[in-house]
């Protein structure tokens, strides 16, 4: 039986449709203390007294922690990108000296109860000198504090004869283009429970996401624990997409706190506290210009952005920037370029990663440029991307810039081919015509799309183990994490194949510490292409010490056996003895004292860069402006894909986010810095009506060379071209001519929008 | 401590007699006093729907209820849905093979709304079920499979005899 390309049902659904999930706040120990933060009111002050002693005195209030009293806690720092000069703007725990957004925690209350723990938070107040803030990450330099300017670091990704380029340019082309501060905002807030066993020293921290084995050392570092006295155990993660799972304060403080009081420490966050605490992103402004020949190919691309990083730079270090820079120049040839990006302090809450991080917004850029040029010219839209394309036979194609420490090597990729495919799917010139009817009977509907390339599978290297139990069962060990994308189904898929047994007998683990020396976690579109190839490797071992173990009771050679429907048995005889996997792994274990094993490690040097389009047809309602999206469609090759329905639901969820960041979502401020979206009233994620149905062209035209199964990533393409689609779409519309020059477009935007146009 | 009150009511089927703060949520009274952590809570302040129950029959939001008010009322939560241990209900079956759900934090309050949707409303067209649940956000699945399966459910539920309906499964 073949599971890989099949929709199998997930493995996962079961505990979750009865309400049995371990989601963070489902963990509880007894005698344990409730934390709440308190949490600065004001974007950018110095920092007074703070007065805890009216919390101190409340009944059920156990202690109260200030910067004071954990002075030995260094910030918190960086797992990637980290840039000279980064390191001072790392965040505290808890404030020092400074407050620097709003949110930015204080103090710590514990208290026996949690509602007990929120009055007492109410009760700390602080005496803070309020500065005036930076909020405009686009102007002069603000202050990190005084005398301190606030540029945390500029990345620069460049290669090519830019001044040839220019100087041999028919056309010059120049954009200003800004994306707007969204965020993942899962659907479950953070949460952390830690507990501390004095007998052994040991801590262990639940509620762990994304990136436990990394988490472990991070915090380990940081509290000064050793590291094999900690471990993090991750259960169910309601939604991570970038967001969760990132070590933030609030995860040292619970650990420190269990340590200290030797008593059980539990955080669960609100949604207020969500919206101001956990990183934001996405926030950019670009100004980009193109050189451009007779016949719309690019010459040099220039490119100079800023990205409002909010108050601290958090564990991502630059990476966001990086990332920016470094793809932004998608599928296209690009002969010459080079990209600028200034890391900027303002007093909003840090950013960090969110789905698609730098390729949301460098997409949205690309095309918008690439719009624009055609509109120059007098090409259609599509004509100018094929005149740009790499082409196939070009591939692998050398990007000339580097991205996470490894090189940005495009391994392969039929980007026409696709962008045809589409077309045909979707009968392009007949839809144009058919839109252009409709705008000359009054209707605002226009179409556009958007081409991306994606990347996933970043290395170095994951492990995995099997592990056949005396009742038959094989535990997939792995250090990867779930975050609700599949992964154990997946996983499973898989090892079925590899192993050659049936699915039902996997059981998948997942983000345990004390399970697995090494993990790299569930991030950056990874997990089915690094640790399903280990799987895979591991899976194959596996089969073969199965045969091995088996061939002395069948009086056979490994090679002599086969395995089918779990039975192992000889090959010249299908239907005669054979040996079940409970049979072989009570023996196994009786023999040998331990469970029967296998390991595998799959490396990887670089990563793999899946490809997609996204078309939309937009309609606004002239007497609201409302923006219905009457068409989505994404066209994405992921090289094979292991389950086509969760990859489907993968893009489809994606999509959804992509709408909430071009049209929704927004955390806006005031003048001083106070957020005004703080509630799900005020940030707005889609809801179902919002959302249409996306239809999915889904390709396996461009395996990966780069693993043994020819995957790539699936989870971050469904987003990835949202936001540039939409934008182009809503310009068709209006008959904008590029108007549409920043994200989110709301009613308010576009009615304005549409009055200077005299539309 | 604030003041205490003693409620009776029948969860899933089982009678309680608690004695709760005046100012305790539902939702924080089913998940930490009687452990029933399936109803979840995404926002706790009625937007977001995951902490959606049933109390006597009609859908409400467990954060924006206190406790004291569900004295003697008949409250189905998530964990009451399926009629066995080993069976799950048409509804819990249809999300399964639709992939209504990813990281499962939406899906208690996607399924107690639809619970009580389908009730009223057996035959469905998509617009009513995206009626139905514009009140229950969902971050993960951009709910094409939460209305496939809602779709699907609703004409399993119809080739269905009505006795394997779950607690508080009477139509109000």
């Amino acid at each position: 039986m073949t599971y890989i390309g099949k929709n199998q049902k997930r493995l996962e659904d079961g505990p979750l449709l009865r309400g049995l999930g371990r989601f963070a706040d489902a963990i509880s120990f007894a005698g344990q203390l409730h934390m709440r933060v308190v949490r600065a009111p004001v974007a950018y002050g110095r920092l007074g007294r703070i007065d805890i002693d009216a919390a101190k005195d409340l009944a059920g209030v156990f202690a109260v922690w200030t910067a004071q009293d954990i002075m030995e806690i260094g910030p918190i720092p960086f797992r990637q990108v980290t840039l000279p000069g980064m390191e001072r703007f790392r965040q505290y725990v808890l404030a020092r000296g400074y407050v620097r957004y709003v949110g930015d925690p204080m103090a710590v209350v514990f208290a026996d109860d949690p509602y007990i723990a929120e009055d007492a938070a109410d009760l700390v107040t602080a005496e803070i000198e309020i500065l005036a803030p930076c909020l405009d990450a686009t102007g002069p330099v603000g202050a990190f504090e005084p005398g301190v300017p606030g540029e945390a670091g500029v990345v620069e990704k460049k290669y090519g004869d830019l001044s040839d380029a220019f100087a041999r340019a028919d056309h010059v082309i120049e954009l200003r283009l800004k994306i707007g501060r969204h965020a993942g905002v899962p659907l479950e807030t953070r949460g952390a429970v830690a507990t501390f066993d004095p007998s052994d020293n040991m801590i262990r921290l639940y509620g762990a996401a994304k990136i436990p084995h990394k988490n472990r050392i991070t915090i380990a570092a940081i509290i000064d624990h050793p590291v094999d006295r900690i471990h993090l155990h991750e259960g169910h993660v309601g939604g991570g997409f970038g967001t969760r799972g990132e070590v933030y304060p609030e995860d040292v403080l619970v650990c420190l706190a269990a340590r200290k009081f030797k008593r059980p420490i539990k955080w669960i966050e609100d949604r207020r506290e969500n919206l101001v605490a956990a990183n934001h992103s996405r926030q950019q402004t670009h100004e980009i210009r193109a050189a451009v020949d007779a016949r719309g190919f690019v010459l040099g691309v220039d490119d100079v952005f800023w990205l409002d990083q909010g108050a601290y730079v958090r564990t991502h270090g630059g990476a966001v920037s990086e990332l920016t820079a470094a793809m932004l120049p998608g599928p296209y040839v690009w002969p010459a370029y080079r990209s600028v990006g200034h890391i900027r302090l303002t007093n909003k809450t840090p950013c960090g990663t969110y789905r698609a991080p730098g390729r949301f917004e460098g997409s949205f850029v690309r095309e918008r440029l690439m719009d624009a040029i055609a509109r120059r010219l007098g090409l259609d839209p599509v004509e100018v991307r094929r005149i740009n394309f790499i082409a196939e036979d070009a591939m692998p194609f050398d990007r000339k810039v580097d991205a996470l420490g490894t090189d940005v090597i495009l391994d392969s990729g039929k980007y026409e081919d696709l962008l045809d495919r589409l077309l045909e799917r979707v009968g392009y010139h007949r839809l144009k015509a058919e839109l252009r009817r409709r705008r000359a009977d009054g209707e605002m509907v226009g179409m556009g799309f958007a081409y991306f390339v994606e990347k996933s599978g970043l290395g170095p290297h994951d492990d995995v183990k099997l592990i056949l139990d005396a009742d038959g069962r094989v535990e997939i060990v792995t250090g990867t994490a779930s975050v609700g994308q599949g992964v154990e189904t997946v996983l499973a898929q898989i090892g079925a194949d590899a192993t050659g047994l049936p699915i039902e007998v996997f059981t998948v683990t997942h983000g345990q510490t004390d399970r697995i020396d090494h993990g790299m976690g569930a991030y950056a579109s990874r997990a089915t292409t690094m640790v399903g190839s280990a799987v895979h490797l591991a899976g194959r071992k596996f089969n073969l010490a199965l045969r091995q173990a088996a061939a002395d009771m069948l009086q056979a050679t490994a090679e002599g056996l086969a395995i089918t429907d779990g039975r192992i048995h000889r090959t010249d005889d299908p239907s005669g003895p054979a040996v079940s996997l409970a049979e072989l792994g009570g023996e196994y274990f009786k023999a040998h004292g331990a469970p029967l094993t296998t390991e595998a490690t799959f490396h990887a040097e670089r990563m793999g860069f899946p490809y997609g389009i996204h078309l939309v047809v937009a309609r606004i309602a002239p007497d609201t402006m409302a923006i219905e999206l009457e068409k989505f469609v994404i066209a994405f090759d992921v090289g094979k894909a292991i389950n086509p329905m969760l990859i489907r639901g993968q893009f489809a969820g994606a999509a959804a986010q992509g709408i909430g960041g071009a049209l929704f979502e927004e955390f806006v401020y005031d003048e001083w810095g106070q957020p005004l979206a703080t509630n799900f009233a005020d940030y707005l994620l889609p809801t179902v009506f919002e959302v249409p149905k996306v239809e999915i062209l889904l390709r396996e035209d461009a395996p990966s060379p780069l693993n043994p199964l020819g995957v790539k990533g699936a989870g971050e393409g469904g987003i990835t071209g949202t936001g540039a689609a939409i934008a182009a779409a809503v310009d068709d519309a209006i008959g904008g001519f590029g108007a549409i020059d920043s994200l989110p477009i709301n009613p308010a935007r576009l009615h304005q929008l549409v009055e200077k146009l005299g539309r | 401590m604030g003041e205490k009150r003693t409620v009776s009511l029948v969860v899933n089927g089982t009678a309680y007699e608690e004695s709760v703060e005046t100012r305790l949520t539902l939702a924080d009274f089913l998940r930490h006093q009687l452990g029933l952590t399936g109803t979840h809570l995404g926002c706790e302040h009625g937007v977001c729907g995951a902490c959606t129950v049933l109390v006597d029959g009609l859908s409400v939001r467990a954060c924006l209820m206190l406790a004291v008010q569900a004295g003697g009322a008949d409250i189905t939560t998530v964990e009451g849905i399926a009629p066995s241990k080993d069976r799950l209900h048409p509804l819990q079956e249809a999300f399964r093979d639709n992939h209504g759900l990813q990281c499962g934090f939406c899906t208690p309050g996607m399924l107690t709304t639809l619970l009580e949707f389908l009730r009223n409303n057996p035959s469905p067209s998509e617009g009513e079920v995206r009626e139905a649940i514009s009140g229950n956000l969902c971050r993960c699945t951009g709910y094409q499979g939460i209305i496939d399966a809602a779709l699907d459910a609703a004409e399993r539920l119809r080739g269905q005899d009505a006795t394997a309906r779950p607690h508080g499964g009477e139509s109000p």
